[in-house]
């Protein structure tokens, strides 16, 4: 077999981030090469070079021997290489064949659609990948998977020779994951290659005929997949020495602040119970999509929920509403900084005031500018958020100032418990060393911190207990003597389990 | 020493240019200007009879435009003022002539015109339906009910116990225009400076991260639809008594020249943006216009065509404005 991609030195980096440093590597001709490593290795922004979304700073992209550079996703199909979205690209209120063919369907006189011959060619299609649906279907019919299927089938269609797949399973059932991969392996014996970035190891050692780790944007080690183990992968992912994680003093844990009971959220997350102590930082680990955002919106009450209760220093906390979470004392740092966090189109001061407007009201409704404007001055040097002035909008600011303001605007809250979802994303290691700082702060002010990340050496730096989340339930506790990247990875990849059926309560 | 002098010069600019990046500063500029351009050009522009007369021309739209620049800041939209506005007026006119007393068939039609807000706010904010249909097909809803209850006839012979409201005068100025600047300065004062309203600016800047923010969304848009109501109720009581009749066509197309007035005045339909005192002056300015080009003997029918232009203009003005800040940071 000889190599069909061959990748030389690819590097990209984004303000603040190196997102793909250097990396090489080459693909064979139907062969399926296996793409894993962290959230935020790096994974996703290779297949965007790859498939045209991202132009790489520097590097080679060589595809049958010329090299190629594509501007657009579609010159990269063109060229012969197609990314399969993991967000939908398909257009609900059109039929299947529509769908398929979009843009390329059969015409004749006056630019006119041959529809009889378009129904006909992609039955044919279907047939012939045996997929038993009409083509005359509208895709907003379809469930989930169905539509799944039908996108892996659209990027087919056009006979790529280098189809990349981004976790092609999320949404499927096995049987449609089954399904998947048969074809794949179709293809592959027809000569069709494939990159298959994923989370589940189990499925590299089902469909991959190659592995390859990436690791902080680098490309740190490759082999072929019955050459390893699931142990070995993990090492490979986490990789970095971990020795000082005892640079935090153990918490005074004085009480309890923040009680979580059976708490559940249908399609979200179920039977969550655990308890945040006061000046305890507690991270919630797990890969994305295990609930740990859902979880932390419906205890906030910005999500609703099927069942469950929760109590701050004992007292129960109806979670109806932000509004009701706020007054009791409870602050939700989200992870959307842009969408959800953040006005940005509005000065720096508005948005610190944005959660306690009340708290700058006179007894007849009016604002105080005063107040309004001490606090801003405050918050700005105490967080030392760089910007001349409080009346700049936020969305002037870097990405690391508007994190800081948004930390600002919660801790300003005076909450009793936080949680924190992700406050270093996109953040620069400045702005980081500031964040960690506060948070540490804040835990030796008696608050209860319930941290949310992906970043394992910032939750093994920060944390006195982290628990892992998979698939919507808490499936182990690590103690901090205990903590090891390779132990919580495992609990998170589903490898591991230690709360089954009977959720074990923590007081 | 030049360059010392082009630091000064270039601060003095900034100011202007900070001054000038409120349109507010620009309306009045442009209203002077235009004002003292008319005084040469007409003996009769600067006489108070014809100052009343622009005056009470904008008591309809520039109370409405008070409720409307509120409900833009938030985010969101009523076409169906102008039939909420005569619907209020019949559902008055039908008590009085039935022979209930003014002082209890003005509130009585003002919770009509409530009722038509809630039916809005609540479809909007609860069902998170789009603003443009919903007040859309009330629009149309409740103009065609005002058109079967009122028989598709004006409402004739109001008493005057009625038609004062419309035609009195306080310290010889007109009650409509007393009232559309008292509303004016207070609805002012009230989006500037409360905590109530300045939720608004949050709301239509990021509705989502409002709800985050611990803002009652919901309720703050099912208040402002209710709002908007009882104010076009309002004015179509005010106007209802000044003809002494309730007319079943008054306020039609009202709604966008409204929405025009409050853009001009720096409203934005994407919400988080727009003040009462510029809505006003958008107002203010379509009025005088409308003013000008009569006393100038110009052509009714330039009117909607200038409108129109300063509305695109004001809009294209926004975005370059917007885009020259983006490039300067």
């Amino acid at each position: 077999m000889s190599d069909l991609l061959v990748v030389e030195n690819l590097r990209k980096s984004f303000p603040g981030v190196l997102a793909v440093a250097d990396v090489s590597f080459s693909l064979r001709k139907g062969e399926i090469l296996a793409l894993i490593g962290e959230n935020g290795a790096g994974k996703s922004t290779l297949s965007q070079i790859l498939g045209g979304a991202v132009r790489p700073d520097s590097g080679k992209i060589i595809l049958e021997g010329r090299e190629v550079s594509f501007a657009t996703p579609q010159e990269a199909i063109h060229g012969g290489i197609r990314m399969m979205f993991q967000e939908l690209s398909l257009v609900g209120s059109l039929s299947i064949a529509e769908n398929i063919f979009a843009n390329r369907q059969p015409v004749g006189a006056l630019n006119g659609i041959r529809w009889k011959q378009l129904y006909r060619e992609t039955a044919e299609f279907l047939q012939r990948f045996h997929v038993s649906l009409n083509p005359r279907s509208l895709v907003k019919r379809l469930v989930k998977g169905e539509q799944q299927i039908l996108e892996f089938l659209k990027a087919i269609s056009t006979s790529p020779r280098v189809l990349i797949l981004d976790e092609p399973t999320s949404s499927l059932t096995e049987t449609e994951s089954a399904y998947l991969m048969d074809n794949i392996r179709t293809l592959r014996a027809e000569g069709m290659s494939f990159i298959y970035i994923t989370h589940k190891l189990s499925e590299v050692f089902r469909i991959s005929d190659r592995v390859i780790v990436m690791r902080d944007g680098r490309h740190v080690g490759s082999r072929p997949t019955s050459q390893c183990t699931e142990r070995d992968l993990v090492a490979m992912m986490v990789g970095r020495d971990i020795a000082d994680n005892s640079t935090r003093p153990a918490a005074k844990t004085d009480g309890e602040c923040l009680r979580i009971e059976n708490f559940s959220r249908r399609g979200a997350f179920s039977g969550i119970s655990f308890t945040v102590h006061k000046g305890e930082i507690l991270g919630l680990s797990g890969l994305v999509g295990s609930g740990r955002t859902e979880l932390a919106r419906a205890v906030f009450g910005m999500d609703p929920h099927d069942g469950g209760r929760v109590f701050l220093e004992g007292r129960p906390v109806r979670s109806d509403s932000p509004h009701e979470a706020i007054r009791a004392g409870i602050a939700y740092l989200t992870e959307d900084r842009k969408e959800l966090g953040l006005y940005v189109n509005m000065p720096i001061r508005d948005n610190l005031i944005a959660p306690t407007l009340r708290r700058f009201t006179s007894a007849f409704g009016f604002m105080q500018n005063k107040p309004i404007n001490d606090f801003a001055a405050a918050k700005i040097r105490e967080f030392s958020i760089a910007s001349p002035s409080s009346f700049k909008k936020v969305g002037k600011l870097s990405g690391g100032n508007q994190q800081k303001c948004l930390v600002a605007t919660w801790v300003g809250t005076d909450p009793k418990a936080i949680f924190l979802d992700e406050p270093t994303r996109g953040v620069d290691v400045a702005s980081r060393a500031d964040i960690y700082m506060k948070i540490e702060e804040l835990a030796s002010a008696g608050i209860g911190i319930i941290l949310i990340s992906s970043d394992l050496p910032e939750l093994i730096g920060l944390c006195d207990r982290i628990l892992v989340m998979h698939h919507g339930r808490i499936v182990g506790e690590v103690e901090r003597k205990d903590f090891s990247e390779e132990l919580i990875l495992s609990y998170a990849t589903g490898l591991q389990s230690d709360r089954g059926e009977e959720q074990r309560r923590h007081g | 020493m030049g360059s010392q002098q082009e630091v000064s010069s270039h601060r003095i600019r900034s100011r202007v240019a900070a001054v000038f990046a409120f349109r507010e500063s620009i309306l009045i500029l442009v209203l002077v200007v235009g004002g003292i351009g008319m005084t040469i050009a007409s003996p009769v522009f600067l006489t108070w009879p014809n100052l009343e007369a622009i005056l009470l021309g904008l008591s309809v739209e520039g109370t409405i435009v008070v409720g409307m620049v509120i409900l833009l800041v938030s985010g969101g939209l009523d076409l169906s003022v102008g039939s909420t506005l005569g619907f209020t007026g019949v559902v008055c006119g039908l008590a009085l002539v039935a022979g209930v007393p003014a002082p209890l068939a003005i509130p009585l039609s003002l919770v009509a015109a409530f009722g038509v807000g809630m039916v809005n706010g609540v479809l909007i904010a609860k069902l998170k339906m789009n603003p443009f249909i919903i007040t859309l097909g009330m629009m149309i809803t409740i103009r065609g009910l005002l058109l079967v209850i009122a028989g598709g006839r004006a409402v004739l012979n109001l008493p005057p116990s009625f038609t004062v409201i419309g035609q009195g005068r306080l310290a010889g100025i007109q009650y409509p225009i007393i009232v559309v600047v008292a509303l004016a300065v207070i609805g002012d004062l009230l989006l500037r400076n409360t905590r109530f309203f300045r939720q608004n600016y949050y709301v239509g800047g990021k509705e989502q991260a409002a709800r985050l923010s611990g803002i009652k969304v919901d309720f703050i848009k099912i208040f402002n639809y209710c709002l908007i109501a009882v104010i076009s109720g309002v004015s179509g009581l005010m106007i209802t008594a000044r003809f002494g009749s309730a007319s079943v066509t008054v306020g039609s197309g009202i709604e966008l020249r409204v929405i025009t007035a409050a853009i001009i005045g720096g409203a934005s339909l994407n919400g988080g943006e727009g003040s009462v005192l510029g809505a006003l002056l958008g107002a203010l300015f379509m009025g005088m216009l409308a003013n000008a080009l009569n006393l100038l003997g110009v052509d009714v029918y330039w009117q909607n065509l200038v409108t129109g232009v300063m509305l695109i203009l004001a809009v294209v003005f926004d975005m370059i404005n917007e885009s020259r800040k983006e490039h300067r940071t």
